[in-house]
């Protein structure tokens, strides 16, 4: 049987910090091999979004549906779903104490249960891909920002990941180093990964996007391809803060 | 010049006697910090533990143990529970001195825990890793650095209170200097002799210490070898 063409179904969630809701009965489905692209203003629940679908945040209404599994909170084995998932952080958190290789192939072992010699593999092929061979034996205090992230999406991918998810990934960077970053994730949607993107890089969105969608309020206010949604925006909240962003 | 000479024979004696039970005085501490490195780390971990229960449970021993004086534990240890079950002086001082120890050894750990910073939790979470493969993997290694300083020296702190252990008969340092002086009517010389033999136990750790921190701080982020 071929796989269904959606590979998240996200179906009324609600996530709520005490009274707050952070999303708010949001629905939104992703198709496989699909770029989406969320922007929204600071605070709109972009990044809880992102981690209500890691299951790093709990949902109190809705439910989340990945690859034909349901996202449940009180299911023991909540980790092994979340790694169907590669998430790439703003502050890169890559490990400080362990070389790109051992950050790379740290979880392919413990969590995978790859050998050392398949992980070290891996995690080689991977820097390769990332452009980072070189610094397979450096430690994250000698790498830069760039490079940092770099590793960051190896490591992510090193996993196997049927989604990506990138939360403002070049927001922490020094401008010159945003293009190589950019660069890797367009080779990613290129190579047809599913991936969810949560960035200020307008023209990121609009080359590498297959949809954007505008959340504000923890709702998502309006969706669509990029030049509908960049170039004529329906909703004046969306029109505002296209106004600002690319001022 | 008689005197200063009689004074030095006195001291040389003393020293003599002292110095062939010191060896208890450093197993008491060295088995004693042990079981306290033990302890902080299983208590130091379910004081953070997510569920409530364990850390209550945690909470309890660190409060309680270090609400009671380490000399009232002795005795409990060794004459009351030594009414259940046969503890002999040497057992009975180090699971007092180690469990007391252990609830400060207990805070530093989860300070240590406590003091790396979240993201690093939340991307092992994002890799399918679980609690304990992250505590393992990615938490307690960087904690390291940061617990040895104050974790090595609750050891000196362990040893100065390992005196303690004497009330219950065991033949270590201060135990064998009330023998002295009674035996010699020396006092003062004994206790001189028995605090400069605790001085330079303690100055000598001190400097281990200090060089153990140092090892930590250089093999830092950037050139320490890992090997898993
Ligand atoms: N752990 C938390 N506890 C309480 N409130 C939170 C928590 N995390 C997020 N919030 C709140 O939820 C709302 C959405 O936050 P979120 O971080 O998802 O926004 P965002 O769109 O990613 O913003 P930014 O562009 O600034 O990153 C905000 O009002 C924020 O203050
Ligand atoms: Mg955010």
């Amino acid at each position: 049987m071929e796989a269904p063409d959606t590979i998240i179904e996200i179906k009324g969630i609600t996530c709520r910090f005490g009274d707050m809701a952070a999303i708010d009965n949001l629905s939104l489905s992703v198709r496989r091999g699909e770029v989406v692209v969320i922007i929204g203003p600071s605070g709109s629940g972009k990044s809880t979004l992102l981690r209500c679908l890691n299951a790093l945040e709990e949902i109190q209404e809705g439910e989340i549906i990945i690859d034909g599994v349901k996202l449940d909170h009180t299911h023991k084995q909540v980790h092994k779903i979340r790694l169907e998932i590669g998430m790439v952080f703003q502050q890169f958190n890559l490990f400080p104490h362990l070389t790109a290789r051992e950050n790379i192939s740290l979880a392919q072992r413990v969590v995978r249960k790859r050998t050392r010699t398949e992980a070290t593999q891996i995690a080689h092929d991977l820097l390769t891909k990332v452009g980072l061979a070189d610094k397979i034996d450096a430690h994250p205090a000698q790498l830069s920002g760039g490079q940092k992230q770099r590793v960051a999406i190896a490591r992510a991918l090193a996993m196997n990941p049927k989604v990506m998810m990138f939360d403002e990934a070049t927001s922490a960077l020094d401008p010159e180093m945003v293009g190589e970053v950019l660069e890797v994730m367009k080779s990613l949607a290129a190579d047809g990964m599913t991936m969810l993107v949560v960035t200020h890089e307008i023209g990121f969105a609009r080359e590498v996007a297959d949809r954007i969608v505008f959340i504000d309020s923890g709702r998502v206010v309006e969706m669509g391809r990029p030049e509908n949604i960049l170039n004529n925006p329906a909703n004046p909240r969306t029109r505002d803060f296209l106004a600002k962003v690319l001022s | 010049m008689d005197w200063l000479a009689t004074q030095f024979a006195i001291l040389a004696d003393i020293f003599y006697y002292l110095i062939q039970v010191v060896h208890w005085t450093l197993l008491i501490s060295i088995a004693a910090y042990a079981l306290a490195v033990i302890c902080g780390l299983v208590f130091g971990i379910a004081r953070i533990w997510p569920s409530r229960p364990v850390r209550l449970m945690a909470g309890a021993y660190i409060n309680v143990l270090r609400g009671v004086p380490l000399l009232v534990l002795i005795f409990f240890v060794y004459f009351g529970l030594g009414q259940i079950i046969n503890l002999d002086r040497f057992v009975a001082g180090v699971i007092a001195v180690g469990v007391c120890y252990g609830a400060y050894m207990a805070e530093i750990f989860r300070s240590g825990i406590q003091a790396i910073d979240y993201g690093q939790h939340e991307a092992a979470k994002a890799l399918g890793m679980t609690r304990w493969q992250t505590l393992r993997h990615i938490i307690l290694p960087q904690s390291v650095r940061i617990v040895v300083p104050p974790g090595a020296n609750e050891f000196i702190a362990c040893l100065k209170d390992s005196s303690l252990v004497s009330i219950i008969g065991l033949r270590e340092l201060t135990r064998a200097g009330r023998e002295y002086a009674s035996q010699h009517f020396l006092d003062f010389q004994t206790w001189l002799m028995v605090g400069l033999i605790y001085l330079a136990l303690t100055l000598t750790l001190t400097r281990v210490v200090r060089w153990v921190e140092q090892r930590v701080a250089i093999s830092g982020y950037g050139s320490a070898r890992h090997n898993h």
